[in-house]
């Protein structure tokens, strides 16, 4: 599977709102749209961290990096990079 | 003074006097005919909000049909008990004191927060004291709980939380409002009295309360006030000096932990700002002089306010029925 597929599977199986929702776009709003809310990130950095074997900072918590599937998937990509 | 097309405080100016005769009114229509209850029981905490409803219970019923409740615990304030007394003496009425600490300890609080608590930082046990911040809104990040401790040689510790410590950490410290509201329930139900709700708006609104907790009551006579507009009122009502300079604190972890670095965005008269200049549809841009802020963050703000009700939307909810009984929700 690639990073936008297991971020997509997890926001499916995790998150309540999207599991009904139909097809997320790739730059919608999780936050926005309800379907992510504060302990939604927690769980979110959780299953990064886990799944990816990355170490996020809180620095790192930013919309930027977490409010759309494109963004955690560029986001996975830097971390990954980087590594 | 306020400069052309900026908005200050004055918006949250009442005539307090005015505003009193009427909650009393009201809190009279509510116990004596809505609810047929002889008098009011209400939780003191030594809080602004509990001593201006104290206050107004007494006013609006007489201070003999008001029997307040002071429940402290193991991780009370040292200044809690005494301001509550000093609140109930200002107001005339009956307190009794019932310390809750060993009915949280048998249903297992205190051992649950310190689980929670040492799973997000290891070193921590006996004689460590905690409690949990959550980062500032202007920052511009998501806002997460991070634990932090203080070990017993002043060592200050911070770590942010799993999702299953913070969760687990929330519902075991869920128990002090549930506990101290199953002992107000108790005297209500053997005196034949209501009990009163001490939420105020910004509390009320952005769900600042526990479900089953302190956000039960039967009546709530300060939830549509701004808690810059209860301070109003506190002043009008005689409360307590001391009370009404205490800065609001949540009361609730061994580590004192203001309302600000806990919930809220901003101190609460700003809070108040915000949120009553959102409900009246006036623009962030309108409160940067007020607020020392630039638009942006204000509406950063605007946006926190919108989420948080969003995420306790259900906090207010009633039990949702698969069909309505109409021979009962009509009566309601």
């Amino acid at each position: 599977m690639t990073v936008e597929e297991r971020v997509r599977a997890f926001i499916a199986d995790n998150f309540v709102l999207a599991s009904s929702d139909g097809g997320l776009g790739g730059d919608d709003s999780l936050m926005d749209l309800g379907v992510m809310d504060s302990t939604g990130v927690l769980e979110m950095v959780a299953f990064l961290e886990q799944d990816f074997g990355l170490d996020i900072q809180d620095t790192e918590l930013l919309p930027e990096n977490l409010d759309t599937i494109n963004a955690i998937v560029r986001f996975v990509g830097r971390k990954q990079g980087s590594k | 003074m306020t400069h052309p097309g900026q908005v200050g405080l004055e918006i949250l100016q009442l005539d307090a006097a005015a505003e009193i005769a009427r909650i009393a009114a009201a809190i009279e229509s509510a116990v004596l005919g809505t609810l047929r209850k002889k008098g009011v029981v209400v939780g003191i905490s030594g809080g602004i909000d509990s001593a201006v409803v104290t206050a107004l219970c007494a006013r609006a019923l007489g201070p003999g049909r008001v029997h307040g409740l002071f429940t402290p615990e193991r991780h009370s304030s040292q200044d809690t008990l005494r301001l509550s007394r000093a609140v109930a003496a200002a107001a005339g009425v009956h307190a009794e004191l019932f310390d809750i600490t060993d009915a949280l300890a048998a249903v297992g609080c205190y051992r649950r927060q310190d689980e929670a608590f040492r799973s997000a930082i290891p070193d921590y046990g006996e004689g460590w004291r905690a409690k949990i911040v959550l980062p500032s809104v202007l920052d511009g990040g998501y806002r997460v709980f991070s634990a932090v401790a203080i070990s017993p040689d002043g060592r200050e510790v911070r770590r942010r939380m799993s999702v299953e410590s913070y969760l687990g950490l929330v519902a075991a410290t869920n128990y002090k409002q549930r506990t101290r509201k199953m002992v107000e329930y108790y005297h209500a139900e053997r005196l034949n009295y209501a009990v009163a709700g001490t939420p105020n708006r910004l509390e009320y609104d952005q769900g600042f309360f526990v479900k089953g907790g302190d956000g039960q009551a039967d009546f709530k006579p300060i939830a549509h006030l701004y808690k810059s507009q209860v301070y109003q009122l506190a002043a009008a009502l005689g409360i307590p000096d001391e009370v009404c300079r205490r800065p609001p604190t949540t009361d609730t972890y061994s580590m004192e932990q203001g309302q600000d670095e806990f919930y809220f965005s901003l101190p609460y008269e700003k809070m108040d700002l915000c949120l009553c200049a959102k409900n009246r549809g006036i623009p962030a841009s309108a409160l940067t002089q007020a607020l020392g802020l630039s638009t942006e963050k204000i509406e950063l703000v605007f946006k926190d306010i919108d989420g948080k009700r969003r995420t306790t939307r259900y906090q207010h909810l009633a039990p949702i029925l698969v069909e309505d009984v109409p021979e009962i929700s009509n009566h309601t």
